[in-house]
């Protein structure tokens, strides 16, 4: 199988996995903004999405997310699609993910002592991306056929 | 149109997220449910600054940071007053207001409850609240239902009207908040028995046990000392003896 192929395949899996997590966040931004908590299984959501992280300058921070979640489906829609450009944006954008996953899960783990499980999926989801994004093959020197067309 | 295919694709997910999340908000808003008031089986006054309810010598407190509108709290109030039947009079209920902004009627949920205490009936009112939270917390004007309750409870609704805008109720509101904050309430309900923070899931085992404990460690002695002083500050897990 060719590196390009190779880049195709992760890409699109990404593309995937992003639209999940845009999903997931979708439904949390519009649960909090009806002012509706969740109860979910054996997870404790109303703890975390009640919290005072819950929202960034009155901001749901599921919001946040859910732009995020837009942004990587975008970009590795591109780069599958052989935009270049994109594949750095998406690296980028995923390594925020992650770096703000990271937060949330301590903020969850030790400071609310509380899990919400649609936050947990979307801590996978983003692990899973940078996950992906780390094995992605590296770009072929050569010029992409996305990128050659919008030059 | 493969050069546009991409672009397409993003369009079409933009355009069916916005959709569909507009969809879904519509149809949680519109969802007003309809149910019936029950009236509360007691008529005890609770106009006190401090909302308390039981006896005052009991040997567990259980105080409360919660908001009339979280599905946890309406939880956890059930659980609660199960606990007070359970242990009687060795467990008093200390109840404050701490209004979360994610959830657009809280406060004025938080100010109906207070303005029914101002004539006597905070208790009943609050009880109110979480019984029905899940009719009222879904309407666009929630003071009709408030109204409603005050009938119910036979207040002077007129008077309850006019105090659930006055600046009284609000400093009772804005002040448990404010405690709240400076104690690290960060959601609600968080709950302390005598003065250590319990934290989730509010199970009745749980709480059953950590009063249990708080039972065997208590003695008439230290309880007066625990009331002369305010609840300690939240600490992290790891931190606690």
């Amino acid at each position: 199988m060719t590196r390009a192929r190779l880049q195709t395949i992760f890409y699109t899996i990404a593309a995937l996995i992003a639209l999940i997590g845009l999903a997931d966040a979708t439904y949390l931004t519009v649960t909090h903004l009806t002012g509706e908590d969740l109860v979910c299984g054996s997870g404790d959501c109303s703890a975390v999405l009640g919290s005072v992280y819950a929202t960034v300058a009155g901001i749901p921070t599921a919001a946040f997310g859910a732009l995020a979640y837009f942004a990587v489906f975008s970009s590795a829609l591109l780069a599958a699609f052989g935009y270049t450009r994109a594949r750095i944006f998406l690296t980028l954008v995923v390594a925020v993910m992650f770096g703000v996953t990271v937060w949330l899960l301590y903020v969850q783990a030790f400071i609310l002592h509380a899990f919400c499980p649609f936050c947990l999926l979307s801590a996978a989801l983003t692990f899973f991306l940078a996950g992906i994004i780390i094995a992605t093959p590296s770009t072929a020197s050569q010029p992409s056929e996305g990128e050659s067309t919008t030059l | 149109m493969k050069r546009y295919l991409p672009f397409v694709i993003i369009a079409a997910v933009a355009v069916l997220t916005v959709g569909a999340g507009a969809l879904f908000y519509r149809a949680k808003q519109s969802a007003v449910a309809s149910g019936g008031v029950t009236r509360p089986s007691t008529n005890e006054a609770g106009a006190e600054p401090l909302h308390v309810r039981g006896q005052p010598g009991a040997p567990v407190t259980l105080e409360e940071f919660g908001d009339f509108e979280c599905p946890s709290c309406a939880t956890a109030a059930e659980v609660v007053s199960k606990l007070e039947q359970d242990y009687g009079p060795r467990l008093r209920v200390v109840w404050r207001n701490f209004p979360l902004e994610m959830h657009p009627h809280a406060l004025e949920a938080a100010l109906a409850a207070e303005a029914a205490g101002l004539q006597g009936h905070f208790w009943e009112m609050h009880d109110l609240l979480y019984k029905d939270q899940p009719v009222w917390s879904k309407a666009l004007d929630v003071h009709p239902f408030f109204s409603m309750y005050a009938r119910s409870l036979h207040l002077d609704v007129e008077r309850f009207a006019k105090d659930s805008t006055s600046d009284e109720v609000k400093v009772r509101v804005v002040s448990n908040r404010d405690e709240g904050v400076s104690l690290g309430v960060k959601n609600t309900p968080t709950l302390f028995i005598n003065h250590h923070e319990v934290h989730p899931p509010f199970s009745s085992e749980r709480l059953h046990e950590a009063i249990d404990a708080a039972l065997a460690e208590s003695t008439p002695k230290a309880f007066e000392a625990d009331r002369a002083s305010p609840p300690a500050k939240i600490q992290p897990r790891g931190d606690r003896k």
